[in-house]
């Protein structure tokens, strides 16, 4: 029981400190430019659609590989299809992020 | 050693087999025409150790994974699982002794009918919750054992031989349903085992939040006939590397949940920073035993279980696994600790032009 009470207060701990990242990170983007140009320029680009899509279903579940030749680019996706279900959008979105 | 070699002993699964082979071969000339689609190999390599009451484990796997498209309307894709296990002897013997295991994990035919609808046959992972068909390979599950409640709904087997309708209904900016629904025959091969089944499931997810839910139903159709229930909800907020999996599922003789999270460090200093390679990860779960049944793979009374893990991302897709995990049960209370080494693979069948 004494485990299980540990166990929970961790929980609680990592839930708190994630919740404060978030919470600085959601700050720190919505204060207002304050040198224009200077700002837009340092800011990271929006992801591109086909990063996006992977993000929302690939890297649900894992993470990207490293490298891979761009032959087999066109099996991953249709691999992936599959198993994520992926819409016909996604998937011609994710294959010209994986093979741009 | 016999029954690791008892693949496709029975006559209409050798010619599943040979049919699979042949087009697999075959896919070699078509996909020539199409630069992106050379067959591959992917899949992990590892070496794990387990201390679960004292004894010790030590499991070297390989676990390949082959995806072969055929024209532009067909994949086949298998896996297994190459395992040699070392244990302690036992009965006061000292030293260790092994065991080999090999498990064709999943040997499928995915037909794209058309954008929402892939037809699946063969031997599949059987679509319950989310583990089984996702979490599942050894280069992607953040432990090194899955949740206790696995055998609910997966039939036992995992997996399922038959066919399996699947795919995405509705996808737009707002939220994504995607479904899948299976009938599995009985099958008593050693590598197609199965059990005669139907079910499926279905999610909800929406991309704005990265928050997904979705249920699984699955009916046992040989033996007392069973039905099982589960729901699941994942929420992985929009860049940020904090990821929170939670899975219940209910039985006629049990019920459990597992939840899982975990949150990669690669805000201090990036995600191939020294620090930014930590993944603290966290998993409680409790099964709940409502009458005694010794087949539905749960545990026999009630249990309780925290794991705590830290994994390591080496470069070149290499991964360390740690975990520490105390289980309690009025059967007895125990730890388990856990190491491992995960190398993952991918690489084109051949070399191409």
């Amino acid at each position: 029981m004494r485990t299980l009470k540990i166990a929970m207060s961790s929980l609680f701990l990592a839930y708190t400190l994630l919740l404060a990242t978030q919470t600085r990170s959601l700050a720190a983007a919505a204060e207002p430019a304050s040198s224009g140009q200077q700002d837009k320029a340092s800011r990271p680009e929006p992801p591109s659609a086909g990063e996006r899509a992977f993000r929302q279903n690939c890297a649900r579940c894992h993470n990207a590989p490293q490298s891979f030749p761009p032959r087999i680019s066109g099996t991953i996706i249709r691999h992936m299809r599959v198993r994520a279900n992926l819409s016909r959008e996604d998937e011609r979105a994710i294959l010209k992020f994986l093979n741009p | 050693m016999s029954d690791v070699f008892g693949f496709f002993s029975s006559r209409p699964l050798r010619h599943i087999a040979a049919a699979l082979a042949l087009s697999t071969g075959m896919s070699a000339v078509v996909s020539d025409a199409s630069a992106q689609d050379t067959p591959l190999i992917s899949g992990g390599v590892g070496f794990f150790s387990s201390t679960n009451g004292g004894n010790t484990t030590y499991l070297p796997v390989l676990s390949p994974l082959l995806a072969a498209p055929i024209g532009s309307h067909v994949l086949v894709e298998s896996r297994a699982n190459l395992i040699e296990s070392f244990f302690v002897k036992g009965n006061g013997q000292p030293g260790y002794t092994s065991a080999p295991f090999l498990n064709l994990t999943f040997l499928q035919g995915d037909f794209l009918v058309s954008p929402h609808l892939t037809i699946v046959a063969g031997d599949f992972l059987t679509p319950f919750g989310t583990y089984n068909e996702r979490l599942s390979p050894i280069w992607i599950g953040k432990f090194e054992d899955g949740p206790l409640i696995i055998p609910l709904g997966t039939m036992g087997t995992d997996s399922s031989v038959g066919g399996m309708v699947r795919g995405s209904a509705i996808s737009n900016a707002k939220f994504y349903v995607d479904y899948a629904a299976y009938f599995s025959t009985t099958s008593t091969n050693l590598q197609f085992n199965s059990e005669r089944s139907s079910g499926g499931r279905a999610s909800v997810y929406f991309p704005q939040t990265g928050l997904e839910v979705g249920g699984s139903y699955g009916r046992l159709l040989q033996g007392t006939h069973q039905n099982y229930s589960g729901l699941h909800v994942w929420w992985q907020p929009i860049d940020s590397p904090f990821h929170l999996r939670s899975e219940y599922a209910h039985g006629e003789h049990s019920q459990g949940y597992w939840v899982e999270t975990d949150y990669r460090l690669s805000h201090f200093g990036g995600p191939d920073s020294a620090v930014g390679r930590l993944e603290p990860i966290f998993r409680m779960q409790q099964t709940f035993r409502n009458s005694p049944d010794p087949t539905d793979g749960l545990p026999s009374a009630d249990t309780r279980r925290a794991d705590f893990g830290l994994d390591y991302y080496l470069p070149h897709e290499l991964r360390i696994n740690t975990s520490y995990a105390r289980q309690l049960s009025s059967t007895g209370n125990r730890n388990v600790w856990e190491t491992g080494l995960v190398y993952r693979f991918l690489f084109p069948t051949w070399k191409g032009k």
